[in-house]
């Protein structure tokens, strides 16, 4: 039995059919990369060729027309995603990093509530966007909290589909700090939440920020949500506040891909082209202040 | 000796229970999607009947009288094809290029396919829904293949589907093989196979329930996806298999239903509930099932 298992794992030699396919196997992953950045290259390619031509000052501070392409602009969803924003962050910051910190710092975890909160975060973070939408409709525009088709309506929604990818990049950033530097830090006489506020907070906060950057990124881009708690389409106005109807640029986008005329599909393609670079700034300085801040321990 | 509770340990309880309330936010958070869908649904299979809505195979709630009908099949039935279609591309794409990232690729190219694929995966779906409908409808699938397609149909909507969710599957796959135990490759390599035996038979199998549950999360993302479908595979709901058509989804319907005026407490507002039960109690199955798979494989190499 031994003997015939060790004839059987005697080094074979590489015949030239293993070649051949090891060749073919490495030119199928060179295909599927290909694949991924050439619909990316295509992708952006075809948004600026679309768009690019529309875009002028007067497109970003015109407000959108139903009648004239060349007069029309969005100036209001630029000013609706703005406001959207702000309301989000303010929420979402608070409120995922103090999941964040209880979860890492404080919950025991073998405590059943604990795992219900992680478990329910993890099944948070897949539930499909347009769901958040319903339940902004069903729960936040009416129904118990009933604040209206509003920017507030639509920034704590867009709060909540956002919060678990807070929460998840904020429990790796305060993961990464080492126990030595909390150890440390008590062993002084510090309090549990001397230490957080004044070690751990500090030695993980370009990590959080990262992930609160891309969230918001997030946040920008989503569609579904704002369709069904019924943002504004077209609306001549900006926002005035919080208890005011609002579009947002991808609702724009929206909007104007579903127009018959072709010049109004060009400012779909030029709304993308300005919310894309908003978001590649937004990166951008993701990038900047993971580099710039982030502790090496 | 009995201490009392100095100011400072109340402190220390005070911050303790507030930070324990944000953590509440979240589970209130599931618990007010599933009272909203909840509530909604039980009204709508009140009307309805639970039989009539799950096997039904036609669906016009838009319509008046005897047009009007509740079988949600065809939804379901467009959802699983528009998602069928998409994984088609993006399983072997997703696998090979989480493969290639993990066993193969050199820093040099790495360092410019990982900002790509993380590129893709944050670019807004309603972009990839503008370049489905005007550009790989009109000018690959029509012009350059010369196919019969209608301006809205499954093979552009679930194509690009497809593409959109590679990062999510990619990134999977490459984590959960860059986590095999190195001793694992080098036995391999010391037993003479070369590099691309041993990630395909040592390797690949290793990671086999991490990439089972890359794919899982990867459906249940194409499954909830709304806009791309919405904006390039059309509103028809259809129990067909001609990839040339429109079709409509669950997640499409929900939100070209739902523009925010539409009465409450009327059977098409019940209608949105019902079929955003049926999505979340899909997706939520994929979901629990893709967290045991990742459970079950970390206890193997940790």
């Amino acid at each position: 039995m031994a003997a015939r298992a060790a004839r059987q794992t005697v080094i074979p030699k590489s015949t030239g059919s293993d070649r051949a396919f090891s060749a073919f196997f490495h030119a199928l992953m060179y295909g599927a990369i290909g694949i991924s950045m050439l619909a990316l290259l295509t992708l952006l390619y075809d948004v600026a060729r679309d768009g690019v031509p529309s875009i002028s000052w007067n497109f970003i501070t015109s407000f959108p027309s139903r009648i004239i392409p060349e007069s029309s602009g969005i100036q209001s969803a630029l000013y609706g995603t703005l406001f959207l924003m702000v309301v989000c962050a303010t929420i979402v910051v608070p409120l995922g990093i103090a999941t964040a910190i209880y979860l890492e710092e404080y919950a025991d975890r073998t405590r059943w509530w604990n795992r219900l909160v992680e478990v329910n975060i993890q099944n948070l973070a897949a539930v499909p966007s347009v769901v958040y939408g319903i339940l902004g409709l069903a729960f936040i525009v009416r129904g118990p909290i009933s604040l209206g088709r509003t920017v507030l309506a639509g920034g704590i929604t867009l709060a909540l589909l956002v919060l678990p990818v807070v929460i998840i990049v904020a429990r790796e950033a305060i993961r990464a700090v080492p126990p030595s530097i909390r150890e440390g830090s008590l062993a002084l006489g510090a309090t549990q939440w001397q230490t957080i506020w004044k070690q751990v907070l500090p030695g993980s906060i370009a990590g959080i920020a990262t992930g609160v950057i891309l969230a918001l990124s997030r946040a920008i881009g989503e569609t579904a949500p704002l369709l069904v708690i019924g943002a504004a389409v077209n609306p001549r106005f900006n926002p005035d506040g919080l208890g005011s109807a609002f579009t947002a640029l991808p609702i724009q986008i929206f909007a104007w891909t579903q127009d018959p005329n072709r010049e109004f599909v060009d400012l779909a393609a030029a709304t993308i082209v300005v919310m894309m670079v908003l978001l590649l700034l937004m990166n951008s300085l993701a990038i900047f202040l993971r580099n710039r801040y982030e502790q090496k321990w | 000796m009995v201490r009392r509770p100095s100011g400072r340990s109340r402190f220390e309880g005070a911050i303790k229970a507030i930070l324990f309330a944000a953590a509440v936010v979240s589970i209130l958070t599931t618990l007010a999607i599933v009272f909203s869908l909840l509530r909604e649904t039980i009204a709508f299979l009140g009307d309805v009947g639970l039989a009539d809505y799950l096997f039904g195979t036609k669906w016009s709630p838009q319509f008046a009288g005897d047009q009007q009908s509740f079988g949600v099949l065809p939804l379901i039935w467009g959802t699983l094809y528009l998602t069928g279609i998409g994984l088609l591309v993006a399983i072997p794409i997703g696998i090979l290029s989480g493969v290639y990232l993990s066993e193969f690729a050199p820093r040099a190219v790495r360092k410019v396919v990982k900002p790509v694929l993380e590129l893709l995966a944050g670019v807004p779906t309603i972009v990839f829904g503008y370049f489905a409908l005007t550009f790989f409808t009109p000018e690959v699938l029509r012009n350059a293949l010369g196919l019969g397609v209608n301006q809205f149909n499954a093979l552009s909507a679930g194509l690009i589907l497809g593409i959109l969710v590679v990062p999510t599957i990619a990134t999977l796959v490459e984590d959960s093989m860059s986590a095999v135990p190195q001793s694992l490759r080098e036995g391999s390599a010391g037993l003479g196979a070369n590099q691309v035996q041993t990630a395909i038979r040592v390797v690949f199998p290793a990671a086999l329930s991490g990439v089972v549950a890359a794919l899982v999360l990867g459906a249940s993302r194409a499954i909830g996806e709304t806009v791309i479908i919405l904006i390039a595979g059309g509103q028809q709901p259809r129990l067909s298999v001609n990839p040339y058509e429109s079709y409509q989804s669950m997640a499409a319907f929900i939100a070209s239903t739902s523009r925010g005026d539409i009465p409450t407490g009327s059977i098409e507002y019940e209608t949105i509930f019902v079929v955003g039960m049926t999505l979340f109690l899909l997706t939520l199955a994929l979901n629990i099932m893709s967290i045991r798979l990742v459970r079950k494989y970390r206890q193997v190499y940790e």
